[in-house]
């Protein structure tokens, strides 16, 4: 821990730099699968980002504790326990999100973006930068999933957080709600954002 | 700060007490959220029960009637509605498996005569945007009132009369397989709960 690490460019990275969805093309499963609607990638998002928050915190303080060797059962149990956490929490409080979300829930444990992050980050880092990276991370998912998430609603449905602009009856391209619809507006959204975002990078 | 060696017993132990912290923080918050989750379960039922039944007087969860179903693996719910002791309907679980991404189970209230009251969607894992709208009133009002002895619960392009979810067809058809089921049952029942009436 002797090198400093500029903090502020460590929160910011996930957002843009190492985005984890559009840059790293981190976490495909919900990616994919969740996003049909604005509000279920936000939904989605902001679970995993409570798993990164915990399973990073907890790695980095008991990095020092664990046997290099058993390092990956330890977090995956690490990971595991606070998704079944959050699994629980969302079905006792918030029910409807609990029902959208259905499997891709305790599919959050399998998310490699939490699991490289324990990895890769936070299992040699501090306390403090871990939970930078785990927050910049998490929010860069957030936005990411709810981007892709907006885009598909407003393309496949006619509506945004499940307010409709369109009347009743029109045509939506229905493909963009379907699976197919999630690698095409997937792959459009991250050619935009690496075009917006390689001169900064 | 110095990693600890990966000899057996270190890597032991670290395992060993991973687990128990888990095991004690899951048991800790199973605890905390099962009076909530069983709450919210029975919340939505009660609502649900509510939209399809005319109005009542009774406790209905507590008069629920379980009858055993050769259509579905699981035993049907039968909630009957009374008002000053008379039966003024009832309301039924009915369920497919046949929905494009699996069960699909639906509340279905109907009255002494046998028309439908309402339809309540309660469990689905349909297509959003395409499936899902087996949830709006646009699908689910052309089932009001209407008698399911007359009115052939099948799909249009089966030769029913049902209009189909654009795009959702085989989610509709779980659908009204589910509320055939459900009237099946409901006609089965329909003599004892009128006469258990007080």
């Amino acid at each position: 821990m002797s090198k400093t690490i500029n903090q502020k460019e460590n929160f910011l990275k996930g957002i843009v730099k190492e985005n984890p969805v559009f840059v790293m093309l981190l976490g495909m499963c919900p990616t994919l699968g969740v996003t049909s609607s604005a509000f279920n990638g936000l939904g989605m998002g902001i679970a995993t980002l409570f798993v990164l928050l915990m399973s990073n915190t907890v790695v980095s303080l008991v990095k020092s504790q664990i046997p290099s060797k058993v390092r990956i059962p330890a977090f995956i149990i690490i990971i595991a326990s606070f998704v079944t956490i959050v699994e629980m929490v969302l079905e006792a409080f918030i029910p409807f999100l609990y029902e959208q979300l259905g499997i891709f829930i305790p599919l959050i444990v399998v998310n490699c973006l939490i699991l490289g992050r324990a990895e890769a980050f936070a299992s040699k880092n501090n306390l403090k930068s871990s939970v930078l990276d785990a927050l910049g991370m998490g929010i860069g998912f957030v936005i990411a999933l709810t981007v892709l998430g907006a885009a598909r609603e407003i393309l496949g449905n006619g509506s945004i957080f499940d307010f409709k602009f369109i009347p009743e009856d029109a045509n939506t391209f229905i493909l963009f709600i379907l699976p197919p619809g999630a690698f095409i507006a997937l792959a459009y959204l991250a050619i935009l954002f690496n075009k917006l975002t390689v001169k900064t990078a | 700060m110095s990693q600890k060696k990966s000899t057996f017993l270190n890597m032991a132990l670290a395992l060993i007490v991973i687990t128990i912290v888990a095991g004690f923080s899951l048991g800790f918050v199973n605890d905390l959220t099962l009076e909530p989750k069983a709450k919210a379960k029975l919340a939505k039922k009660v609502n649900a029960l509510k939209m399809v039944l005319p109005v009542f007087d009774n406790d209905l969860v507590s008069e629920m009637v379980r009858i055993k179903s050769e259509v579905v693996k699981d035993s049907i719910e039968i909630y009957p509605a009374y008002l000053n002791g008379k039966f003024v309907g009832a309301a039924v679980i009915g369920a497919s498996e046949k929905g494009f991404s699996g069960l699909v189970k639906i509340m279905v209230g109907f009255k002494p005569d046998g028309n439908i009251q309402d339809i309540v969607v309660l469990e689905q894992k349909e297509t959003p945007g395409l499936g899902t709208k087996m949830k709006e009133e646009k699908f689910l009002g052309q089932f009001r009132d209407k008698n399911p002895s007359s009115f052939d619960l099948k799909v249009t392009k089966d030769g029913g009369e049902v209009d189909a979810l654009t795009g959702a067809t085989i989610s509709t058809r779980a659908f009204t397989e589910a509320a055939q089921s459900a009237y099946n049952e409901y006609v089965e029942i329909k003599e004892s709960l009128t006469k258990a009436n007080k």
